[in-house]
């Protein structure tokens, strides 16, 4: 306790550098935490999609369809338990600004697929009753203002026309990672519409999702389908939902990446900060610690001052970075959330804040105690400032 | 008269440490933010000299891009009747119908899959894209299943080097050639006959269709006259606009992740550069009375610490640059959000980016150097010599 108090009154011997480095730190903090978080949203998906759901689709890329009568054929391989279709519709809502997903699905076997999607039974009901129907998350309806019963019409990028849905239900997500953000509707109402106009994806759905009965089974249930299939018009490709996800965030991995590394940069910046007030605060003290060291203190007492100090200011600045994290990830979420619908804040997120304090004030304080130790006492003494 | 700027430069080699630190803090912050300009530069150059002002593409009504486009047989045909198009000296209009699918192919480094173009050309593509050449083996047969590959993407996928197959849609596409299309987005594609292609894929359809003006500025006519026939669902773009618009959400991604994290940054690096400068001040306080009996002005020593701030704010932008500089020779595949396909782009420098990073860097070291050069300026001649 009573070192503590050294350390404290130390640190705060300068105040106004003292509080500017703590301010520098607060910010590198902050800016690590809600680099760390954006790219935790970026694989948000992949977090959220479940081991015992399969995802098949054309083995050439996804932009080929597969037909209808698949469903069935996989539908009587062993292990599979249920199979759903839907087909990414890619609609535009006015303004290509207003982006969120938009899919086909068959309304029965997706919902019962994916319970994370929580729906009131009477909207479930109404829903699977109405063929212009339509589901939408919590935070996308909050976006546009929809009520129960609104037309909403959303223009064809990938099919063209005009499509008008009705408003049937309201999901909620069951974990805190499921994205609210989507919308889906009958794949019968594309698949009529597709069907008058005589396009080539009638009858042709974009992806399956096959629910296996045990996830163990998920590799030999892939290979099956994918064997079935073999030498067809239409191949096929199976992996589990993550490894679909996986997919996705792979090819956009550059610039994964250049974020990784850009959230290291903000850390080795904020250590020049910090190794430069560290190091001023050692060049006023030599003469302080010749003095302690003539009262026989050793070098490794020195080193506890300078390495507590260091470690006491950028701990302050990172509990005040680490407080400020949450308000700002609330706003961020707020105004972004068009491009990443699940913006939390992970609890790894903060250890390695932790982490990160721990090593800057580690590496700050090497080269000022190096100096320090080695003084020997009379030139400390002769030294003045 | 002035403080001699030797004195600043003197003072900033005293505090070895302190200066080295204080200026790889702001070189580090331009750094940053001249990587993330070069590489939204990049990506715009990159999609920006792909297209050809004199060409114009047709895709259907609502579609973005030509993935999800669709121009039937009989629209092409129609297309192909406007009195608008360019001839070569043959005499034959300079109009190809083209068909562009996406694959997965894996990469080589990482071994997973992404998507890549495959464009199914007539017998004028070329003509229309002065800027791809050959440069090894020969141009595919027209009526056989033979492919050549883009250079920037033919390093980096398995199986599409030279000689070797492609294996889609129940057919082998042998590699003939590869081509160079410059910094152009066509480096990022697989060009092949597009009759094959639109029977291997089961297309009924092109996917669009592009020709040359006869005359530039007719641009107007052909659109206007395009958009308002009721047989064609098109929309007329000219090439450079429709790839230029390729480019827009990534670059604006990347403006925005690239302003606010320098932003962020700045703050860190300005409050280094503040601390620097304060104790500077700090351990000069009898100079500075000493300055200041010895008859320079308030207004003189004012100047002397600002232009010791800026000086090392302009230190720290040069090095930032000129570790910068080296990121051009960096080229980033990756997937454009918009067309869901690989394109590779390199890092690009230009003035404006250097003219920027060198602006930002001053005014990092004016804002840290103003307070504490207001405070020595402001000393009262008596009290700083009595703090020696």
């Amino acid at each position: 306790m009573f070192f503590l108090k050294i350390l404290i009154r130390n640190a705060f011997r300068n105040r106004l550098r003292t509080s500017l480095t703590i301010l520098g730190m607060t910010i590198a903090i902050l800016a690590f935490g809600l680099l760390r978080t954006f790219i935790a949203a970026w694989y948000a998906g992949v977090e959220a999609s479940s081991a015992t759901r399969l995802v098949t689709r054309n083995a050439v890329s996804i932009i080929f369809p597969l037909p209808i009568s698949y469903r069935e054929k996989i539908r009587q391989i062993n292990g599979v338990k249920m199979v759903s279709h839907g087909t990414w519709f890619g609609g535009v809502y006015i303004d290509e600004k207003n982006f969120f997903p938009n899919f086909a699905v068959e309304p029965k076997t997706y919902l019962e697929l994916y319970p994370e999607f929580g729906l009131s039974p009477n909207e479930k009901e109404a829903f699977l009753k109405d063929r212009k129907g339509f589901v939408a998350g919590r935070k996308l309806i909050n976006r546009y203002g929809w009520k129960i019963g609104d037309i909403v019409t959303l223009k064809g990028s990938i099919f063209f026309g005009n499509w008008d849905f009705v408003l049937r239900g309201i999901y909620r997500g069951r974990d805190e990672n499921t994205d609210e953000t989507q919308f889906f509707f009958h794949w019968d109402y594309l698949n009529e519409g597709l069907k008058k106009r005589g396009h080539v994806w009638g009858d042709q759905v974009g992806f399956y999702m096959v629910g296996v009965t045990q996830p163990e089974l998920a590799t030999d249930v892939s290979l099956a389908i994918d064997h079935q299939f073999k030498n067809s018009l239409a191949e096929t490709l199976t992996e589990t939902e993550k490894a679909f996800q996986q997919g996705f965030i792979a090819m956009s991995g550059a610039i994964v990446t250049a974020i990784q590394i850009v959230s290291f940069v903000v850390i080795i910046i904020i250590m020049a900060v910090v190794a430069n007030t560290m190091a001023m605060t050692t060049r006023e003290r030599i003469g302080e610690y010749a003095i302690l060291k003539t009262l026989g203190f050793r070098g490794l007492h020195i080193v506890g001052l300078i390495f507590g100090e260091s470690l006491v200011i950028t701990m302050m600045g990172c509990l005040l970075g680490i407080a400020l994290t949450f308000p700002a990830a609330k706003i961020i979420s707020a105004e972004l959330g068009t491009y990443f619908p699940v913006f939390n804040v992970e609890r790894e997120t903060l250890f390695l804040n932790l982490g990160a304090t721990g090593i800057v004030a580690f590496i700050a304080a090497i080269v000022p105690t190096r100096r320090a130790i080695q003084i020997r006492i009379a030139d400390g003494l002769r030294r003045i400032g | 008269m002035a403080i001699p700027i030797s004195y600043n430069f003197r003072n900033l080699w005293t505090r070895r440490l302190t200066t080295v630190l204080t200026l790889s803090g702001m070189a580090l912050v331009v750094f940053v933010f001249a990587s993330i300009l070069m590489l939204a530069e990049g990506l715009r150059k990159t999609l920006v000299e792909t297209g050809s002002h004199d060409n114009v593409v047709f895709l259907r009504k609502g579609a973005a891009t030509e993935v999800v486009s669709g121009v039937s047989r009989d629209q092409a045909s129609i297309l192909e009747t406007l009195p608008e198009i360019a001839s070569n000296p043959k005499g034959q209009k300079l109009l190809a119908k083209e068909a562009v699918v996406l694959i997965a192919l894996p990469k080589k480094r990482s071994g997973t899959p992404s998507n890549v173009v495959l464009r199914g050309i007539g017998e004028n593509s070329l003509f229309l894209r002065p800027q791809v050449k050959l440069v090894e083996g020969r141009l595919p047969r027209v009526g056989s299943p033979e492919v050549i590959v883009g250079i920037s993407i033919a390093k980096r996928f398995v199986g599409i080097g030279m000689d070797e197959t492609l294996c889609c849609a129940m057919r082998d596409w042998r590699v003939v050639g590869i081509f160079d299309a410059g910094s152009t987005g066509f480096s990022s594609e697989i060009w092949g006959d597009v009759d094959q292609f639109m029977q291997a894929f089961r297309r009924p359809g092109y996917s669009s269709v592009i020709f040359r003006l006869r005359d530039s500025s007719e641009f107007q006519n052909v659109k206007s006259r395009v958009e308002n026939d009721p047989r064609l669902t098109l929309v007329a773009k000219r090439e450079t606009k429709y790839y230029a618009e390729q480019s827009e959400i990534m670059a604006k991604f990347l403006r925005i992740l690239g302003t606010s994290l320098t932003i962020i940054f700045s703050l860190g690096a300005v409050i280094g550069a503040m601390i620097t400068m304060y104790s500077a001040v700090a351990n000069r306080i009898a100079e500075i009375g000493t300055l200041r009996a010895l008859g320079f002005k308030r207004r003189d020593i004012l100047t002397a610490f600002l232009a010791e701030s800026l000086f090392l704010g302009f230190l720290g932008g040069l090095v930032g640059l000129f570790f910068a500089s080296f990121m051009q020779l960096i080229t980033i595949s990756t997937m454009n959000f918009q067309t869901f396909a690989e394109l590779a782009f390199s890092f690009t420098l230009t003035f404006e980016i250097i003219y920027k990073g060198m602006f930002f860097s001053l005014i990092m070291g004016f804002v840290g150097g103003l307070l504490p050069a207001l405070r020595a300026s402001r000393m009262i001649i008596v009290d700083a010599l009595r703090a020696a």
